[in-house]
């Protein structure tokens, strides 16, 4: 039944000929209830596989926009919707205790898979209040203070940590700058990679910048299959390179943006399949498979010692980076 | 007209001709420089005597890694090291020019290989890694090379137990090394999380401009942080600020003096006097290693270490 379950879904650009199709069948299959025809049923059972066809053929061969077109789904799992899956009995704790709560940074208590772990995420917001609420996912200093300070009491009580990284980056406000968005950020880099206990990255939608980075120095990184993780979107790129906000398509692929490239040059751990189409399409589904595929890597990283996970932690980013080096 | 008298008086003619001859704009650029900020015309070399502040309204105009460097360090105590890095293509990446083709055209405009320069050296007499950013070189941007050479010189600071200066000058990510530039700032935060535990001196100087994910990183992690008079220096770009919030930012904004007012920097500190604050900062700090008496600052028995290399 594609064309009902696709219904309720809004459809991007790149999904429009599949949008048309699921059209036709559904209005001949509302003439093929007013008056049956063996005809007519054998058309739509074959428009019906022309749709499955088309639609594997489709998502088989996104380019990076389309990925980035689906991580931005308004429809997509937002770090609430994975923490409500993973354990409808998770606690919130709010404030950075210096004067701020930032709603774009969720902090959490929750057993994941039967781990109990301390868990942060960027969150986007759902409704036009959430989003403007949650600065459509871009925090502030406060929210990064915030997430500083879960590190620091998951560090105390030797708890491992999960961190949801969805943002288009920080906050670029006065207030944010005068409250001095740089330091935090900064600050969360080197404390996080010092940490003794485990900490698991999944990227679930952007991973923008150095704003998803302040969350993300982790022991292991994870990527949703449509995610994106770039140091300066693809429409910053373009204005700034290519000098034309028309460029975006070039920018993402010359920048190498998705999960599946970003495994291939060793900065991903793993990239976790979403269903057909997106994680939007059965939300139930995706947050299962990231979920058991997190505390995986927990258990695994669970028999390293706390010097170890710091090392490991420490010398995976010390690798980073490509470079010439001659002799000397 | 006998011959000498020619000669005498084509000669006067040569001379009369050189003397009209009016200055090229190269010639002219080179001998005078217009302040920026007061629009004084001042004459290079003075300028030049002055620290490059205009002696008018004290506007720091931005220098290079090479003059920072002469003008902090002890003649001749400067030791490059790392210098034998340089920029791969990981991306292998091409926007309107391929990466390859800009770097060299980077090159040829700053004269370096990089856009930070990393050593050891002695300022007033006490020994330091100092590492010194480039604006000039693609705008100061931090690539793997940044990355690794500053990572490497904070390395090096822990191994001999040296304090760390940072002079920093960007405008931020190498776009061109996409994912690799940002696992910089992770890199080099990492490591100064050993040198912070270790119990070593780390002084961050900003200049004009400092921004994205230079200041996002190493230069906002200093045990203290120094900036120039006027610098810039900010996380976001002032335009994509104004875009996002849809007003325009008052003109003091991002200034090293807005950040002092807000807490974010300790000291504003002119550029003539930059060299006896790090020295006085450095001494402060100075102390014997564990377990033996005080008998004179860290900084000379490391100087000494420095200059046994
Ligand atoms: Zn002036």
């Amino acid at each position: 039944m594609p064309a009902q379950l696709e219904k309720k879904i809004v459809p991007l650009e790149f999904e429009q000929p599949l949008m048309l199709l699921s059209q036709q069948i559904e209005a001949l299959e509302k003439q093929l209830a007013d008056n049956p025809n063996p005809d007519l049923e054998a058309d739509i059972s074959q428009l019906h596989e022309q749709y499955n066809h088309l639609r594997r053929s489709l998502y088989a061969n996104l380019r990076p926009i389309d990925h980035l077109a689906i991580a931005r789904h308004p429809q997509r799992p937002y770090t609430r919707d994975y923490f409500d899956r993973w354990d409808p009995q998770w606690i919130e704790v709010h404030g950075d205790r210096q004067g701020a709560d930032d709603p774009a940074m969720v902090a959490a208590l929750l057993t994941l898979d039967g781990i109990g772990v301390v868990a942060i995420g960027t969150q986007k917001g759902r409704t036009l209040r959430d989003k403007q609420q949650c600065n459509f996912g871009m925090p502030q200093p406060e929210g990064y203070r915030k997430a500083l300070r879960l590190f620091h009491h998951a560090e105390k009580f030797g708890l491992p940590v999960v961190t949801l990284i969805d943002t288009p980056g920080a906050y670029p406000g006065m207030a944010a700058e005068e409250h001095n968005q740089a330091q935090a950020i900064a600050m969360n880099l080197r404390e996080l990679s010092a940490l003794s206990v485990p900490v698991v990255a999944l990227v679930t939608g952007e991973g923008g910048s150095g704003g998803a980075l302040a969350i993300g120095v982790t022991n292991r990184i994870l990527m949703l299959e449509h995610s994106v993780y770039s140091v300066i979107s693809p429409e910053g790129c373009a204005s700034i390179l290519w000098r034309s906000g028309e460029k975006v398509a070039e920018a993402a692929q010359a920048m190498k943006i998705t999960a599946r490239e970003l495994f291939s040059l060793k900065v991903v751990d793993e990239v976790i399949d979403e269903p057909l189409g997106g994680a939007h399409h059965d939300a139930d589904f995706a947050a299962r498979v990231a979920g058991q595929a997190i505390a995986g890597h927990l258990r695994d990283l669970g028999k390293m010692s706390g010097d170890q996970l710091r090392e490991d932690r420490q010398s995976k980013f010390r690798r980073m980076g490509s470079f010439i080096e001659s002799g000397s | 007209m006998d011959l000498k008298e020619w000669f005498a008086s084509r000669r006067q003619k040569r001379e009369a001709m050189q003397v009209k001859q009016p200055l090229t704009t190269e010639e002219y650029c080179a001998l005078w420089t217009q302040c920026f900020q007061c629009r004084e015309l001042l004459y290079t070399r003075d300028l030049r005597n002055n620290f490059h502040v205009c002696p008018k309204c004290q506007y720091h105009f931005r220098i290079g890694a090479e003059e920072r460097i002469e003008q902090i360090c002890d003649a001749g105590s400067f030791a490059e090291l790392f210098s034998n890095l340089e920029s791969a293509d990981p991306l292998g990446f091409v926007d309107t020019d391929t990466y390859p083709n800009r770097m060299m055209e980077a090159t040829r405009k700053s004269g370096l290989k990089e856009a930070v320069v990393t050593g050891t050296c002695l300022i007033e007499g006490t020994a330091c890694a100092l590492a010194v950013m480039d604006f000039g070189h693609f705008g100061g941007s931090m690539g793997s090379v940044v990355g690794e050479k500053t990572t490497r010189l904070i390395e090096k600071a822990l191994e001999l137990s040296l304090p760390l200066v940072i002079v920093s000058s960007s405008g931020g990510a190498r776009m061109q090394e996409g994912i690799f530039s940002l696992m910089q700032m992770a890199k080099t935060s990492s490591a100064l999380h050993s040198l912070h535990k270790a119990g070593l001196l780390y002084i961050s100087v900003l200049t004009e401009p400092t921004f994205g994910g230079v200041t996002a990183s190493f230069a906002m992690l200093g045990d203290f942080i120094i900036a120039e008079p006027g610098a810039r220096i900010g996380f976001a770009g002032r335009r994509v600020i104004e875009q996002t919030i849809r007003q325009k930012l008052p003109n003091e904004f991002q200034t090293a003096e807005h950040l002092l007012k807000h807490g974010q920097v300790d000291m504003v500190v002119e550029r003539s006097r930059l060299k006896e604050v790090l020295n006085r900062l450095m001494s402060f700090h100075a102390r014997p290693p564990a377990g033996q008496p005080h008998n004179g600052p860290r900084g000379r028995q490391a100087a000494e270490t420095v200059s046994r290399r």
